[in-house]
């Protein structure tokens, strides 16, 4: 039975790493789309369009992978989790649908229509992110099973908790993208970045405290996660890991460094995720089902492990050389063509 | 409001329309993306080898077509992937170990490699030289082949399910992967699927082509197209035709109750079937009214024998039954549309061999009012398809209706609505774009999806624009 746990963890830590990189990748696209209305000048937003147009679509492809995954390696838990997330899926989809056509339409149509675009893009890009930050609130304030079903309502993940996590992932997202326009652009445009930088830096510390704060009192089980001795030797080095990345990020943006802050921004990204992993390790539904009682069959695991093994290096490989083909600052009037 | 709408609808059969509905928009992108992805392919090879612009023109042209139509297929195909979970939970439980790893794969074989090398074919041109450009092209040409290959072993896998067992859980595992890939109706369908995908491309090419050259019959690109366009209706149309027919005795041989539903056969017949032409089934009394049909005929196309026995619906129980006038309607569709192009494979041929190919008004007519017909084509025959399984998902082991997630009727209505409005204001503004690059012939120095010429010259240099701008 050994080898049925460990291909579970595994799994586990696949799909972890799958949404991670979705999150890292299509977080600062939607921060773009979030921070679009604060740059209403034309140019600028050609240029903010121009900085991801190469790679969206590549970094959406992750969140099928999440998706895909989830359903091949723990169906029980895509089959409980996806009803009982219904409504933020379905508004996620759609803001994604708005968000992925207005890359091409702005492009395609007149003056008035591109300002519709622009609008579709913005808010398809916050619908998005709130919708995909409820879902991570409502996972991890735990779901109603019975047997293997979901039998709760369809409004059931609407609380404050939910909604506090869904306007921090949005925050998160902004923060992401405004640190990505200090790397890929300048002038006025990486000057008004940085600045947005700043606010929205403290924003987020401010949302990630009070989340880090609410969770413990959803259940004793995340108390004793996180407080009871021994773990707190394994759990405290996350809160002051991200303090002293708080610091260097300060100090990147004081120093107005182009490449820092982004990857920074990431690093709280990449802890704030380790956080909700501790919190909510084994479950995949918390407090209900396991990793264990949603793996596939082993056979399942095996077959799609070959491929992960061969193909996920292959594709981020490819994919670094297509970031690497559009690396550099983004001009206007000197995109991508 | 919303339940007004749909009263006297349950759960299930809202989940149904919303998939039929959601489905019904999003094949249509692929089927044209797969196609034309392989036309820019093949456009670009001839440019690099054979040097006449002509060629570039032809792809830069229809890369931006392209732009569009692929990321219409990109938003409505993530829909398609959490809609297994969203609507149809107790099957992703059920099914997830046989079919999440084969769309696993499709992700990890297909969608990275057409997203991870679409903006290098975009954009990148200039960037990274004619050779490397021309692979990342290819590579999404291949990519959304691979795509195809998995996408419709899943679903083969739905209709003729093999290579299974079934564990304590209820759920369905793999016993061969082998099994499970290569089922029985996969490479039928994936066949008939492709070349479907050519065919329809090669309409909206040659209609496009069409369009301008009953303008000018004497616009080089316009003219290339539309060579290519109808070569490739001539010479598929009736491999087409072939496979489908090699198709439907797949389907004989393994869903029975299927063709029994596309043929109208709701009788048994001892000593040789009917084809019955046309009629009105009546699923409620179990016959067709006002059927035409010729008589042997049946027998004779799908067991080769004019007296051969064919067993009817009346052998089934009438639980298991599909919804007979649906399937039989769009059959006769699906059919129709292969003769039309056939039609207009055999015509350019004539037209071709009389030296008037470029010139023939009647040749152009026909060729955009065929525009649509692979479009036609492919839906009415995925209808046939999905329909003639039912009331199953996995034909033959679990019904639709236990594969439902357990939702209530108001929250699938909600999500329905809400799809219907966003696709048609989404969808029908990429087609009006689509049909505006369309009614613009291909240029000389044509440019890509090029985002800041349009833009900037027209700012700085207005002449010039202009200039451009002229055909």
């Amino acid at each position: 039975m050994t080898t049925v746990i460990d291909l579970a963890t595994l799994w586990a830590f696949i799909i972890a790493f799958a949404v991670f990189v979705y999150v890292v990748m299509d977080g600062f696209d939607l921060g773009l789309g979030i921070l679009f209305p604060l740059f209403p000048e034309r140019a600028d937003r050609d240029v903010i369009m121009n900085s991801v147009a190469p790679v969206w679509d590549g970094n959406e492809t992750w969140l099928v992978l999440g998706g895909g995954g989830l359903m091949a390696a723990f169906p029980l838990a895509y089959a409980v989790l996806m009803p009982a997330l219904y409504t933020p899926m379905i508004a996620m989809l759609i803001g994604l649908i708005f968000r992925g056509v207005a890359f091409e339409f702005r492009w395609r149509t007149t003056r008035a229509g591109r300002n519709r675009w622009d609008i579709a893009f913005a808010g398809g890009s916050l619908l998005a992110a709130l919708a995909q930050g409820v879902a991570l609130g409502a996972i991890l304030q735990g779901v109603h099973v019975e047997g293997r079903h979901y039998a709760g309502g369809w409004w059931d993940w609407l609380t404050p908790f939910s909604i506090l996590t869904g306007l921090a992932l949005a925050i998160g997202y902004a923060l992401l993208g405004a640190t990505w326009l200090v790397m890929k652009t300048e002038g006025a445009l990486r000057d008004k970045a940085y600045r947005l930088s700043w606010s929205l830096l403290f924003v987020m510390l401010g949302a990630i405290s009070a989340v880090s704060i609410a969770t413990p009192f959803l259940h004793v089980h995340y108390t004793e996660r996180w407080f009871s001795w021994p773990n707190i030797i394994l759990t405290a080095p996350v809160p002051i890991a991200v303090a002293a990345v708080t610091a260097l990020l300060l100090r990147s943006l004081a120093n107005k460094w182009d490449y820092q802050p982004f990857f920074l921004s990431l690093a709280l990204f990449a802890l704030s995720y380790a956080g909700l992993g501790i919190s909510m390790y084994p479950y995949i539904v918390p407090q209900s089902i396991t990793i264990w009682q949603a793996a596939s069959p082993e056979n399942s695991q095996l077959f799609m492990l070959a491929g992960v093994a061969v193909l996920i290096p292959l594709i981020l490989g490819y994919t670094a050389w297509a970031y690497w083909v559009f690396r550099g600052k983004v001009r206007a009037g000197s995109g991508y063509h | 409001m919303v339940a007004a709408m749909f009263e006297g609808w349950d759960a299930v059969g809202l989940a149904r329309a919303q998939f039929a509905f959601t489905m019904s928009f999003h094949i249509v992108f692929p089927a044209f993306s797969i196609g034309l992805a392989s036309y820019l392919a093949v456009l670009e090879a001839l440019w690099l080898w054979t040097g006449r612009e002509v060629f570039i023109n032809l792809f830069n042209y229809w890369l931006k077509i392209f732009a569009i139509a692929f990321g219409m297929g990109v938003v409505s195909g993530i829909v398609m992937s959490y809609q297994f979970g969203t609507n149809w939970s107790a099957f992703s439980d059920k099914t997830g170990p046989v079919i999440g790893p084969l769309m696993a794969y499709e992700v990890m074989t297909a969608f990275f490699l057409e997203a991870g090398f679409l903006g290098v074919m975009l954009f990148g041109l200039e960037r990274v030289g004619h050779r490397l450009h021309f692979l990342a092209t290819l590579m999404v040409a291949i990519g959304t082949l691979i795509s195809a290959f998995w996408i419709l072993s899943a679903n083969s896998w739905m209709q003729t399910p093999d290579g299974y067992a079934l564990n304590a859980d209820g759920q369905f595992v793999a016993a061969s992967w082998f099994k499970v890939i290569f089922n029985p109706s996969f490479p039928y369908r994936l066949v008939h699927m492709v070349l479907a995908a050519y065919l329809t491309t090669a309409l909206v090419v040659g209609a496009v082509g069409a369009f301008h050259l009953m303008r000018d019959s004497h616009l080089p690109g316009p003219r290339v197209m539309f060579s290519m366009a109808m070569w490739m209706a001539t010479l598929v149309a009736p491999i087409q035709i072939l496979a489908g027919d090699q198709h439907g005795l797949n389907t004989l041989e393994h869903q029975p109750v299927k063709i029994m539903a596309m043929e109208g056969h709701y009788r048994s017949h001892k000593d040789g079937a009917p084809l019955i032409l046309f009629g009105l089934p009546d699923q409620s009394t179990g016959e067709v009214k006002y059927a035409v049909e010729v008589p042997k005929l049946g027998s004779l196309i799908l067991e080769h024998s004019l007296n051969a026995p064919l067993d009817g619906l009346d052998t089934v129980p009438r639980e298991n039954w599909p919804p007979v006038p649906i399937t039989f309607w769009s059959f006769r569709i699906m059919v129709g549309m292969g003769f039309l192009m056939l039609g207009i494979g055999l015509f350019s041929l004539w037209m071709r061999w009389r030296g008037s190919l470029y010139d023939s008004r009647l040749m152009h007519v026909f060729a955009m009012a065929m525009g649509p017909a692979g479009f036609v084509a492919v839906l009415a025959g995925w209808i046939t398809t999905e329909t003639g399984r039912q009331p199953f998902t996995v034909y033959g082991v679990l019904r639709t209706v236990e594969s439902a997630s357990p939702l209530a009727a108001p929250a699938v209505a909600s999500s329905l609505i809400a799809f219907v409005i966003v696709y048609f204001a989404v969808f029908s503004a990429g087609v009006i774009y689509i049909l505006r690059l369309m009614a613009q012939p291909p240029h000389h120095g044509e440019q890509g999806p090029s985002r800041d010429i349009p833009i900037h010259a027209a700012g700085i240099t207005p002449a010039a624009a202009v200039a451009g701008a002229a055909p």
